[in-house]
């Protein structure tokens, strides 16, 4: 059967990089599930969870806002956070998503306003992937 | 003619700088090694965002957005990355006289690092606004700093934007150079790692015909910002890695200049004293002589 090369890359390493069945990711336009041979597509990529189908196994990962490339063999992802569900510091996640939230009641200029509300992202994110299944 | 003790004390106080910067070299040379892996780690990110870019870029031939609009002022702003702390070498002088080459009244300056917003003070330069950057930049960082910048640029109280960094070659050789940021021109890749230059590398296409989602131009637009905020935090890894390198080289000099100076100084230190134990020996004979 084809497999997919998902390549998940952020400016500080390249996070995975291995052959999968299946990749679902969460496009701007909603949920999306990639199998091998998808019509070349590139999109931009919401903060979320990225799904990994591998030999009947599933794992997720928690990612930023980003953009994606698909050819028919690949999947490359390119974005500003990318943590396995293994590595996701529930206790810090929690933490960070109340001190967003907090912020956001705060009086703020437009730019700090994107920039708490993209840390809330991620931290929903990494929330929305560690507490899955329970 | 300095006694034995003058000698003494010199050569423990030159003893003592020396062991400092010694354990400066250390700590520069492990940082050093750090930061220049970093600049590989972004790699692979570089060589993706560029065939994306390519990609995208090819879809749209006429496309135009306001990050690349070519105005006809003069009104520069120049991101000067610098480093935080001295004793690094010739880095940050070698730096500030580019930067002082900019025309005083058309030039506002954007500095990364204290020394650089310390140049522009000294100078009565324009200062718009002082970021800092720890030793393993964050993109955080670098996002912070491109905002500023392209919020300026969207604004008009610029007109183009220049980042002034030292770029990395090796670790002997760091030179101050100048990239073009904002407006865009042509699309040119990213060129990553410390292997230097800011040339750019070729845009590979991966030769497929895409479809977008949503459509090519949003998606280009998104991915412009992206793009510079990338270019920001390259260069921000590049100042990391020669500054390190840099001070590393300049302690080591720093060392080995102290330790020839405690040889010599030791050499003296000996000579002395042989001439107070040849002199003392010479009173003690010829009193004995005077008395015998």
């Amino acid at each position: 059967m084809a497999t997919l090369k998902l390549e998940i890359v952020t400016p500080e390493a390249k996070v995975y990089s291995e052959d999968v069945d299946m990749v679902t990711l969460p496009g701007v336009e909603g949920e999306m599930g990639i199998f091998p041979m998808h019509v070349p597509l590139i999109t931009q990529l919401a903060a979320g969870e990225v799904g990994v189908r591998k030999g009947g196994q599933d794992f997720f990962l928690a990612v930023g806002e980003g953009f994606v490339e698909i050819t028919g063999d690949r999947v490359a992802i390119l974005t500003d956070m990318a943590i396995k569900a293994e590595n996701i510091d529930e206790s810090k996640a929690e933490e960070a998503r109340k001190r967003a939230e907090s912020r956001l009641n705060e009086k703020l200029d437009e730019a700090e306003v994107a920039s708490v509300n993209a840390s809330l992202a991620h931290s929903l994110a990494q929330l929305k992937v560690k507490r899955r299944g329970r | 003619m300095p006694s034995t003790r003058d000698i003494r004390r010199r050569i423990k106080s030159v003893k003592n700088t020396a062991q400092i910067t010694k354990a400066m070299q250390m700590v520069a040379s492990s940082k050093m090694r750090k930061a220049q892996l970093a600049a590989l780690a972004g790699r692979p990110y570089a060589k993706l965002m560029n065939t994306m870019l390519a990609d995208v870029a090819a879809d749209t031939k006429d496309f135009s957005h306001p990050l690349m609009e070519n105005r006809a002022g003069k009104k520069r702003c120049v991101i000067l990355v610098s480093s935080d702390k001295g004793l690094c070498g010739a880095l940050n002088s070698n730096l500030t006289r580019e930067a002082a080459r900019y025309d005083k009244d058309n030039t506002v300056f954007v500095c990364a690092g204290k020394k650089g917003a310390q140049f522009v003070a000294r100078n009565k330069r324009k200062l718009a606004a002082e970021f800092t950057y720890k030793d393993a930049p964050l993109f955080a960082e670098a996002r912070a700093i491109s905002k500023f910048v392209q919020e300026m640029f969207l604004k008009g109280e610029v007109d183009s934007v220049e980042i002034l960094y030292t770029n990395f070659i090796s670790t002997l050789i760091q030179k101050p150079e100048v990239q073009p940021m904002l407006p865009i021109g042509e699309l040119r890749g990213v060129q990553a790692g410390v292997d230097g230059g800011d040339t750019g590398v070729d845009l590979q296409r991966s030769g497929l015909e895409f479809q977008f989602e949503p459509a090519a131009e949003s998606v280009l637009g998104s991915l412009l910002p992206h793009y510079l905020n990338f270019q920001i935090y390259q260069v921000l890894l590049e100042a990391k890695a020669s500054e390190q390198s840099s001070r590393m080289v300049a302690m080591k000099n720093a060392t080995d200049n102290a330790k020839q100076l405690i040889k010599d100084l030791t050499l003296e230190y000996n000579k002395l004293r042989q001439a107070n134990i040849t002199k003392e020996l010479l009173e003690i004979t010829t009193a004995q002589m005077a008395l015998g």
